[in-house]
């Protein structure tokens, strides 16, 4: 199998069955939903659905060149991202690491523009600047796509600094993987976070591979969570990452702490990645077997969350089936869009160095380069 | 005019901008109840309280990078270094983090902060605590770096540094906090960023220079003056964005130009300048650039070799005697 083919990893999806007629759903427990509504609960599927097309179609036009540089995917968490950001008020924050597709696309950010971004155009999140691993939206309060391990994380103390000093009552939602658990800056900001009542909601996704370390080689705790404990006023816990619904009620709770005591929490999703690294790596490796991705895929986030609500009579195969094929539509278009956008304009190269602008007199040592001149 | 010492005339700057726009404040260690390592936050926490003045851990990665997230949600942080040799755990956030975000973010996410604190070497601190940091940052497009000489230059520069909407990391002096005392203006002024100013006017040799060594060269022109040789003192004040218009202005009357500054000389800012010399302004030259450097070692602790190993007014003198054809 391609290490990269797409259609393999949401294979089963399709494959659910379709049981739980319309209006069935027997006894259903009101409490099983979070109190949310049928629509809510298919928009949250909807949102895993879209994430996943979307990243099936960038592993598919990566493989053609469409796409450079470092490309990290994310399907197999789609209930990390969904379940977290579903519950955030528009003015609370977002901030994240080098996978980061999703969490920009759960933000509210089109597929267009995050494809666009991938291509390299102007047309992209970040006018091309940026790249798979810098996805910005500052009207979304979407504040990147950072790619040093780690560094992200006292940036979001930095915001939930800004948050207390203003008095507002806004979270911010910083996601991270396992290897940053191991990382100074981490602790730094933990600590921080803690002592000064930070409303920080630090989310570590834990799909178990820091790129191709277990975490449980280098990790000299057996649960991550514990590593939450050494800071008194930071609420540390997990959660069954491959469950939207167990996501978003930590995260709830989360923000309530947040929002009402300032206080900080640390939530350890457990989650899986399906495909390699990045697309620069196979999807097994040498550092996890088939059989250990194939367990974890039949746990599969989507297709469980389709199950549930089918059983719960809150979703047809037919509604199911139209979700899917908008999500494919959806993606495809992101594709047709990137590729329409123009490059970014070679004039735009000093634009974004300095806010007041690139010095003429040091520009002139770059005279060297004709075209520059 | 009061005379203010360069220690004074920071702590000025800071509280005068503080005072202007309540988005600005100060993290770092010892700045609050220790009234700064250096004394150059003194009386600051109590005017402001503790979330405007705010003792942070020793945790420069965290509490630097605490500044730019703060600076991307709308505040304007100013980051004390207690020395810039303690800041080199915190370069990811300034390099990766602060100078990059504007364009990442393809102009979204300007980063107005101000990291500052003292570099260079003091008196007999050894390897790890005497060293100039400007090369370093200076290296980095996004980056400002300011290292002024004078106390006048000192409030002025960082109170534009405060207002600036880029990040600046701005380069103070242990031996200078005290020592260098000037005229300070009374009235409110701002000094610009990327501005050289001539210290003291020439004809015959330009010494380019910045913070410390600024001096240095200042006294090698009074000695120079009794050899009839006429100096001119250029004062970078910011390295980066280098004022290239006025080096190459002052070298094209003078014909002749000395490079000298503190730190180590591989890479430094003496090296671009003699690059943009010979660029722009190679036949006007009547001598080869000549360059005066601290020597190419970590800093020795034992007094003499302390000595041998730093530059001073001596040595600029001796430069130009050599460009000028009169050693």
């Amino acid at each position: 199998m391609s290490p990269a083919d797409p259609g393999r990893s949401t294979a089963t999806v399709s494959d659910a069955p379709a049981a739980g007629a319309p209006g069935g759903g027997s006894g259903e427990d009101p409490d099983a939903f979070l109190g949310l509504s049928k629509e809510e609960c298919v928009a949250l599927l909807r949102e895993m659905i879209i994430e996943r097309r979307f990243e099936e179609k960038a592993a598919e036009v990566y493989q053609v060149g469409k796409i450079g540089g470092f490309c990290h995917l994310y399907i197999g968490q789609e209930a990390v991202s969904a379940g977290s950001i579903s519950p955030l008020r528009d003015d609370d924050y977002v901030i994240t690491a080098y996978r980061d597709h999703s969490q920009a696309i759960a933000r509210g950010m089109t597929p267009n523009a995050v494809m666009a971004e991938l291509y390299g155009r102007v047309d992209g999140c970040s006018k091309g600047f940026g790249g798979s691993m810098h996805m910005f939206d500052k009207t979304l309060n979407f504040m990147g796509g950072h790619g040093i391990v780690g560094s992200h994380l006292p940036l979001a103390i930095g915001v939930g600094y800004a948050i207390r000093y203003r008095g507002g009552d806004q979270v911010c939602l910083c996601f991270f993987g396992d290897s940053v658990v191991n990382i100074g800056a981490f602790h730094e900001s933990m600590n921080m976070a803690a002592r000064w009542k930070l409303p920080v909601i630090f989310l570590l996704e834990n799909n178990r591979y820091g790129m191709g370390t277990d975490y449980r080689r280098v990790a000299a705790v057996k649960e991550l969570k514990d590593r939450g404990r050494a800071y008194e006023g930071l609420t540390s816990l997990d959660v069954d990452g491959m469950d939207v619904l167990a996501v978003r009620q930590a995260m709830e709770e989360a923000i309530e702490r947040g929002r009402n005591e300032k206080t900080p929490s640390f939530i350890e999703a457990r989650c899986f990645r399906y495909m390699g690294h990045s697309m620069a790596d196979p999807m097994h490796g040498t550092y996890r077997t088939r059989e250990e991705v194939e367990k974890w895929r039949s746990d599969d986030p989507i297709l469980s969350f389709t199950r549930r609500l089918m059983d719960a009579g809150r979703l047809t195969e037919e509604e199911y089936k139209a979700i899917d094929g908008e999500a494919k539509e959806i993606a495809e278009e992101s594709a047709a869009f990137a590729d329409r956008s123009p490059l970014p304009d070679p004039e735009a190269l000093y634009r974004y160095v300095y806010s007041d602008g690139y010095p003429d007199d040091m520009r002139r040592r770059d005279a060297w380069r004709k075209e520059l001149r | 005019m009061a005379v203010l010492t360069y220690r004074e005339a920071l702590n000025d700057a800071l509280r005068e901008e503080m005072e202007r726009d309540d988005s600005t404040f100060i993290i770092g260690e010892e700045v609050g109840e220790y009234d700064g390592a250096y004394k150059v936050t003194k009386g600051l926490l109590e005017q402001f309280g503790e979330w405007r003045v705010r003792d942070a851990p020793i945790a420069e990665l965290g509490f630097a990078g605490l500044g730019v997230g703060a600076a991307m949600a709308g505040l304007r942080p100013i980051v004390e270094f207690m020395t810039w040799n303690f800041a080199l755990l915190a370069i990811d956030e300034v390099v990766n983090a602060a100078a990059k975000m504007f364009q990442m973010s393809g102009g979204q996410y300007n980063v107005p902060i101000v990291f500052r604190g003292p570099g260079g070497a003091a008196l007999q601190l050894a390897a790890q605590h005497s060293q100039s940091p400007e090369p370093w940052y200076s290296y980095v497009p996004g980056l400002k770096v300011i290292a002024p000489a004078t106390a006048k230059d000192a409030k002025g520069l960082l109170k534009s540094a405060i207002r600036d909407n880029d990040p600046v990391v701005f380069i103070e002096s242990e031996i200078m906090y005290n020592l260098v005392r000037d005229e300070v203006p009374e009235e409110e002024y701002l000094t610009p960023i990327g501005k050289a100013e001539v210290k003291r006017e020439g004809s015959d040799v330009t010494v380019v220079c910045h913070s410390k060594m600024v001096h240095q060269a200042l006294a090698a022109a009074r000695t120079l003056e009794k050899e009839e040789i006429d100096v001119e003192v250029l004062d970078l004040r910011t390295v980066r964005p280098l004022d290239v218009d006025a080096v190459v202005a002052s070298v094209k009357k003078t014909n002749r130009a000395v490079v000298a500054e503190e730190g180590w000389p591989m890479c430094n800012i003496g090296a671009q300048v003699v690059d943009d010399i010979q660029r722009e302004a190679f036949d006007s030259l009547d001598a080869p650039v000549a360059r005066v450097n601290g020597l190419d070692v970590p800093m020795p602790y034992a007094k003499n070799l302390e000595k041998l190993a730093t530059p001073n007014a001596d040595h600029v003198a001796a430069a130009v005697r050599h460009v000028c054809y009169a050693d």
